[in-house]
Parts: structure tokens; C-alpha cells; sequence
């Protein structure tokens, strides 16, 4: 492979796919990894010598995907695997998640940091249920750029009528998730048409490869059209005889601009002051974006610690004690109302009890259901674990609606406008597990709310704006 | 003094990966408190302390370095890890193979080879300083058992892996809270190809010891690579040793380490090489991830690297 002479100038996307080994994915990213030269000759002869150890027949690409000893002799993916490809002009780190309801939450891992999702169908098959619950969270989860890939055109004759029904199919339902941005691409991975390489098969598909399209999506928002986020990590003070009085607040930007002059107001305090350095180990800048880590120093003394964001002054961030939000439930033990809980929000923790579970979204139907109110039968006891749980709990992989009460206001960003903010971990405090991943404010699961009891509180004005 | 630094919308790729590497070793700083460095003397563990000195400036860098000796060491490497201590005013821990052999805690294998026997010293040093997080240079494109790792990859009081146990990490919210004896391995590089690291190691000018570039060696073969000769075991009967030019494409224990023939004797030369290669560095050079399909999963679960 020749290098590329400008690879300073390369820039990185973050995807995610989702699918089933029988839709054909392990052999598209086989597909990809091996076009673009991204599998090395030792990894092809290992995975030739595991094929002929299992019984021979093709080269099975899968194998170079499955890395755990029990995926392997089970012939499944169970975990999140990320592999990496580059072109001339790009990097991709690819997220690869098992498609099956029960592995939801890996798709939601991955698509957490994807800005594009690639969602698989057999064209024999079209747009099947698990298509529409990858869709599902890929909108859920605010991934900007979907591709659907349309894979097995082979078998199908390359056909277009067919793959025009599959397309039209797809992007009416994902539009009415509100995913804007969807190319489908209709392709054979097992014999690499429209993958890297354009088909001679598909004389009709003026649109792009899959790997044309994968270069050409933008790889971020324009950083200067979003709100300016810095959650502070740690605060440098190095009290040395060169740098006495240095006092710089590290982070990474999260979101948007920042220059020297601006304006920011630290919160939760609201103290307000206006920077005046943009410190990296290379030289200060004038001006910097979203993903740079950099340090800030700021003209007046303020008291700031870890955890605090600085944002710009004169915005409509909300600071607030009461997390309402869409979550999913990572853990094997279920959720329990009235338990203790740590919030993980930027970079805060802060204590917090898990006051309702309001909603559940039927991940299968991809309905909701909805429940009023507070479960105070089971609130009562956040230690009741038995088996006769309340109906009212989330369970592994299952996606709801909570209200989580925190021990202190913290500044909440709404998810579905700050995809960089507005994340948040729920957190065991008794072992330090990851219980729950959660989007602050209103998702999509409330746009499929199937219908809402007359009765019901107006559960936004509990959010402490 | 002010220099202009491109502000164009879209950051490179190197950019981005740097960013993230000093993200996380921030987090680290914020949430742990008595965070480690493991310091092979190995280019990802150079380019580790190199974003540790970006990311906390103009502070020293917050972290001690542990160097997991086994002996079997190339002395340009030995001297190029003080030398970096030295001129960093750190402070290096050494957890040695040798005295853990010497005390009964491991025993020399039949081989010579003691990259295994690292894990037992590994760990013996993170319990006796009451290190709670260990950054470690490990990338997932090393290695199949590699790709699922996480950032923050908690281990238990035996400083076990398990697979089933690891968190799901989700945007850049990384957990790392844990139990009393328990701690958390972070890898920065995660993201990182070795490709990306040869051409970080290029833009920033980071100098690495001799070794990664070509020179003249006597070595033999065996298995297929070439090993440098020395106390731990080699060469053997039939083995014979030659002056070849090589180079070295991964720093570890010299029993198991190959070096290829090369000619590159620059950066530059070193990523036209890499771009060409058509094995991957632990394949054409470490002969501990041949043992089987599970090779790495298994010193995984037992608390390695």
C-alpha cells in the first residue's frame, strides 16, 4: 500500500454498525478492513488456519471480528469490537456491535461516540424488525449520518425495483424517527460491489460506494454553529519557581468556540469572567474548538474545581436538582425506586436518588409504555430485591424514562441539542458499576409515546427549569 | 509570543487522537489518587509520558513511572529510561522479574522467556505502592483480545481481567471507581494504530532509543525470528549467529522479541516500512502472541500488560 504523502492532513470519523452475522456485517467490515488493505497477512493466515481448524470452507472474515475466546466457540458477537481503517483522507475507528435485542446495549455504546451509523439489511429480506430497532437507537442516540447498507444484491440479481423498495422503506421510517441524513448503498460484501470498488452490476445506482460516502460525510457539526461547552478536568497550578502564580483550568472542549476575550460564566456557581490565555503545551492560541483538550486561565480569581463547565455568559443553560431523562439499563441487577445512585454528568459525580421510572420503550414493538406517577409501594424499600420485582423497573437492555432527584444543582444540558453534554452514567455507589446510560430532556422515546393518559402530570415542569 | 495554530473546522487525525489520549489522562488526574505509568522504554510508553508532559504543562508530570525489569533488557533501552527520568525529574519504580525468581514468587521457565513472568512482579508493585491506576500502552489494534478492551479496563484485587465484567463505555464519561484492592488499567492509545504512533512520534519530534532503527546486530533465527543473543538462553546448539541489519518493531523481553531486517533509518523511513508491511508487529515479531488463538486473552485475564 502506498502512504498517502498527506497524511497531516487527515482527518478522523467515529461509526458504528449494527446488524446480525447473518445480514452479511462481519463480512462487509472483513470487506472494508481487507479493500482498504487494513488486514495484514498474519492476521488473513491465522484466521485461514482457525477456518481450517473449524472445518474449512471459505475464508471465514468473521473470525478476524470475534476476538473473545467464547465468541469464537459460540460463533457470536457479545461485546463491543472497535477495529480501524484508514484511506488517504481519512481514519475511520470502527464500533462494531452485535445486532441482537439482547445486546442492545452494546449498539448503544457504540453509537454513543458514532457520527455514523451503517445499518444492515439482507436485500432478500428488506427492512425486518431488528432494522427498524437499529434505526430506533441510532436516532435515539442523536448519530447524525445513517448509511443503509443493502447488502446481498447478488442474490437478488442486482435488481432495483428491489432496492428502491428496501430504500424508499428505510428512509420513510428513519424520517420519522427525525434521522435527516440517510444514503443507501446497495452492495454485495461478499464480492465487494459498491463497498470500496464501484460495480459494474449496478449501472443504474448513480449514488456512492459505501467507502466514497464514508469519506465525504462531514466528520463534525461546524463547531462555531454550536454552544460553547468546557467541562473542567482538573485545575493546573504547578507553584514552581518558573510558573508561581499559574493557575489554568484543563479540559477538553466538549462543544463550540472559545477565544481569548470571551466571556464564560462557571456553573453551577455563576460566577462570571473573561479568558484571557489558551494555553497548550505547543503555545497558546487565539482561538480553539470542539474536540481540542486545552487549558484556560481567566482574568479574575474565581474559585472553579473539576467538575465545574464553563460555558458562555448570557446563555440559556438550565441549572437543576431534578434529571429527567431517557435511559438505558446496562446492569444485570434491575433498577429499583427510591435507590441510591451516583450521577456521572460531564465531569461531576455527584449522589443522587432514582425517583421514578415513567416510561419503558418496548424495544421489540418499539412502542412505549407508559406509567404515572410514583411506585410508592416500591419506593418504600430500595433494598427489596426479590424476585417479584416491581413492574415498574428497568432491566438489562431496556430503554425508560426516569426521574432522578441529585444531591446538588448541576447544569443540564438537554441531549438532543448538546450531544456532548447531555450524556450522563448512573452509578452504584455500593461498587461503582455502571448501572444506566442516560440523554438529559425530552428523546425520541417521547416522540413514540403511542398515547398518553389524560391524566398525566406534566412530567417537564418537574425538570427544574 | 503568540503562534497562530491552524484553526480550520476540521482537526486531523492526529490532532484528534491526541486530544483524546490527554482527555483521558486528565480524568485519571481527577479521579484517581495514586495514578502509574508503566514505562517499557517501549515507543508507546515514550509516547505515553510524552502526552502526560502535553497534558499537564507547565506542571511536571503528576504521575510515577513503573518499569517491569526482566532482566533480559537491551541496554539501549535501560539507557534511555534513566536518561528521560533523569530529564523529567520523575520518579521511576522498578518491579523486577529477577527478584521476584530470586524470592520464589515466580520460577524461570524451561525457555528462558520471562515476558509471562512479568504479570506476578506487575502486580506484587501495583499492591505495594497502592497504585490505583495503571495507564498502559496497549492498543486495540495490537490484538483481537486487544479490540474489546476498554479505556478504563477495571481489574480485581488479583488483578484478573474478565471480559463479562467490564463496564460499557459510553460518550467520554469514563468510570473509574472501584473497590479497595481493586484498580483500573487506562489506555490512552487505545484509539491508536501503530501507524498513527510512528507518524505522532514523526510530528513531534519525540526522540526513542537506537534500536527502533536500523543498525548492524549479530542475532540467529529461530521460529522464524531473528533474536539478538544474550544471558537468558540463546543461541542454542544449532543455532548460529550472524551480523544482519535490523531493526526492532516492539520493545520487550529480549527472549521473545524479534527484530526484522531493515534499512530504515529514520521516522520517515520507519513509516514507509510500516505502510508496507504486510504482517502486523506482534506477528512478525512476538513470538508470545503465537502460542494459540487465546494467547493474549488468556495473560489478559491474569492481570498482564
Amino acid at each position: 500500500m502506498t502512504e498517502p504523502t498527506h497524511h497531516s492532513q487527515r482527518d478522523l470519523l467515529r461509526l458504528a454498525t449494527a446488524g446480525s452475522v447473518d445480514d452479511g456485517k462481519s463480512t462487509l467490515i472483513g470487506r472494508l478492513l481487507y479493500d482498504t488493505k487494513s488486514v495484514l497477512a498474519d492476521q488473513l493466515s491465522a484466521v485461514e488456519a482457525a477456518t481450517a481448524a473449524r472445518g474449512g470452507g471459505q475464508v471465514d472474515l468473521a473470525l478476524l471480528t470475534d476476538g473473545l475466546r467464547a465468541e469464537r466457540e459460540q460463533g457470536i458477537t457479545i461485546d463491543v469490537a472497535y477495529r480501524y481503517f484508514s484511506t488517504a483522507t481519512r481514519a475511520f475507528v470502527l464500533a462494531d456491535t452485535p445486532g441482537h435485542v439482547q445486546y442492545t446495549r452494546n449498539m448503544v455504546t457504540g453509537a454513543s461516540t458514532a457520527e455514523l451509523a451503517i445499518v444492515l439489511v439482507d436485500a432478500r429480506k428488506g427492512v425486518l424488525e431488528q432494522t427498524r430497532r437499529h434505526a430506533t437507537i441510532t436516532a435515539l442516540l442523536g448519530v447524525p449520518h445513517v448509511v443503509l447498507a443493502v447488502n446481498k444484491m447478488d442474490l437478488v440479481d442486482f435488481d432495483r425495483a428491489t432496492f428502491d423498495a428496501i430504500a424508499r422503506d428505510f428512509t420513510e421510517y428513519a424520517t420519522g424517527l427525525g434521522l435527516s441524513d440517510v444514503v443507501a448503498v446497495p452492495l454485495s460484501a461478499l464480492d465487494g460491489d459498491n463497498v470500496v470498488d464501484r460495480s459494474a452490476r449496478t449501472p443504474w445506482y448513480a449514488g456512492p460506494t459505501l467507502l466514497e460516502h464514508l469519506e465525504a460525510v462531514p466528520v463534525l457539526r461546524d463547531p462555531h454553529t454550536e454552544d460553547f461547552r468546557f467541562p473542567v478536568q482538573v485545575v493546573i497550578r504547578p507553584r514552581t519557581a518558573e510558573h508561581p502564580d499559574y493557575r489554568g483550568y484543563a479540559g477538553r472542549i466538549a462543544s463550540g468556540v472559545v477565544r481569548v476575550g470571551d466571556e464564560l460564566t462557571v456553573l453551577p456557581s455563576g460566577k462570571t469572567s473573561h479568558v484571557v490565555g489558551i494555553d497548550t503545551f505547543d503555545g497558546p492560541l487565539d482561538e480553539a474548538h470542539a474536540p481540542l483538550s486545552v487549558t484556560l486561565r481567566l482574568a479574575d480569581d474565581v474559585d472553579i474545581s473539576r467538575g465545574d463547565v464553563l460555558l458562555p455568559t448570557g446563555g440559556d443553560t438550565v441549572v437543576g436538582q431534578d434529571l429527567e431523562g431517557t435511559v438505558c439499563w446496562l446492569a444485570e441487577r434491575r433498577s429499583v425506586l427510591g435507590q441510591r445512585l451516583l450521577v456521572r454528568i460531564g465531569t461531576r459525580t455527584v449522589r443522587a436518588l432514582l425517583r421514578e421510572v415513567n416510561a419503558r420503550l418496548d424495544v421489540e414493538s418499539l412502542t412505549v409504555e407508559q406509567w404515572r406517577g410514583v411506585d410508592t409501594l416500591h419506593a418504600v424499600d430500595a433494598t427489596d430485591t426479590s424476585s417479584d420485582a416491581s413492574p415498574q423497573a428497568l432491566t438489562l437492555n431496556s430503554i425508560g424514562r426516569v426521574r432522578v432527584r441529585l444531591a446538588e444543582p448541576v447544569p443540564l444540558d438537554d441531549y438532543a441539542t448538546h450531544r456532548r453534554t447531555g450524556g450522563f452514567l448512573l452509578v452504584d455507589p455500593a461498587d461503582g458499576s455502571t448501572l444506566a446510560a442516560g440523554m438529559v430532556g425530552r428523546t425520541l422515546l417521547d416522540r413514540l409515546v403511542v398515547e398518553a393518559p389524560a391524566d398525566e402530570d406534566d412530567w417537564m415542569a418537574g425538570a427544574g427549569i | 509570543m503568540t503562534t497562530t495554530i491552524s484553526s480550520s473546522t476540521t482537526l486531523t487525525q492526529l490532532d484528534v487522537l491526541e486530544s483524546e489520549a490527554i482527555h483521558v489522562m486528565r480524568e485519571v488526574a481527577g479521579e484517581f489518587e495514586r495514578p502509574v505509568l508503566l514505562f517499557s522504554g517501549g515507543k508507546d510508553s515514550i509516547v505515553m509520558l510524552h502526552l502526560a508532559r502535553k497534558a499537564f504543562w507547565p506542571s511536571p508530570v503528576p504521575f510515577t513511572l513503573m518499569h517491569v525489569d526482566t532482566g533480559h533488557n537491551f541496554p539501549e533501552v535501560i539507557a534511555y529510561r534513566d536518561a528521560v527520568v533523569e530529564r523529567y525529574g520523575l520518579r521511576l519504580v522498578v518491579a523486577s522479574v529477577q527478584d521476584a525468581i530470586d524470592d520464589g514468587r515466580v520460577v524461570e521457565r524451561a525457555d528462558g522467556s520471562r515476558n509471562a513472568l512479568q504479570t506476578v512482579p506487575l502486580l506484587d508493585g501495583i499492591t505495594s505502592h497502592r497504585f490505583d491506576a495503571v495507564f498502559g500502552g496497549g492498543r486495540r489494534d495490537e490484538e483481537k483480545a486487544r479490540a474489546k478492551e476498554r479505556m478504563f479496563s477495571l481489574r480485581d484485587e488479583f488483578g484478573q481481567w474478565d471480559p463479562r465484567r467490564q463496564r460499557p463505555e459510553l460518550w467520554d464519561l469514563y468510570n473509574g471507581r472501584h473497590k479497595p484492592g481493586e484498580h483500573v488499567r487506562v489506555f490512552p492509545l487505545s484509539n491508536w494504530t501503530e501507524l498513527d504512533v510512528w507518524r505522532y512520534i514523526e510530528r513531534e519530534g519525540i526522540a526513542l532509543p537506537e534500536i527502533y532503527y536500523s543498525h548492524q546486530r549479530e542475532v540467529f533465527l529461530r521460529d522464524g525470528m531473528w533474536l539478538a543473543p544474550g544471558g537468558w538462553g540463546g543461541p542454542r546448539g544449532d543455532e548460529t549467529l550472524e551480523t544482519r541489519t535490523v531493526r526492532y518493531r516492539t520493545v520487550g523481553d529480549m527472549s521473545c522479541t524479534g527484530a526484522v531486517e531493515s534499512d530504515a533509518t529514520t521516522v520517515a523511513d520507519v513509516i514507509a516500512e510500516v505502510g508496507a508491511s504486510r504482517l502486523t508487529e506482534r506477528g512478525a515479531t512476538r513470538a508470545d502472541d503465537r502460542a494459540s488463538e487465546a494467547a493474549m486473552e488468556d495473560r489478559k485475564r491474569e492481570g498482564y500488560f
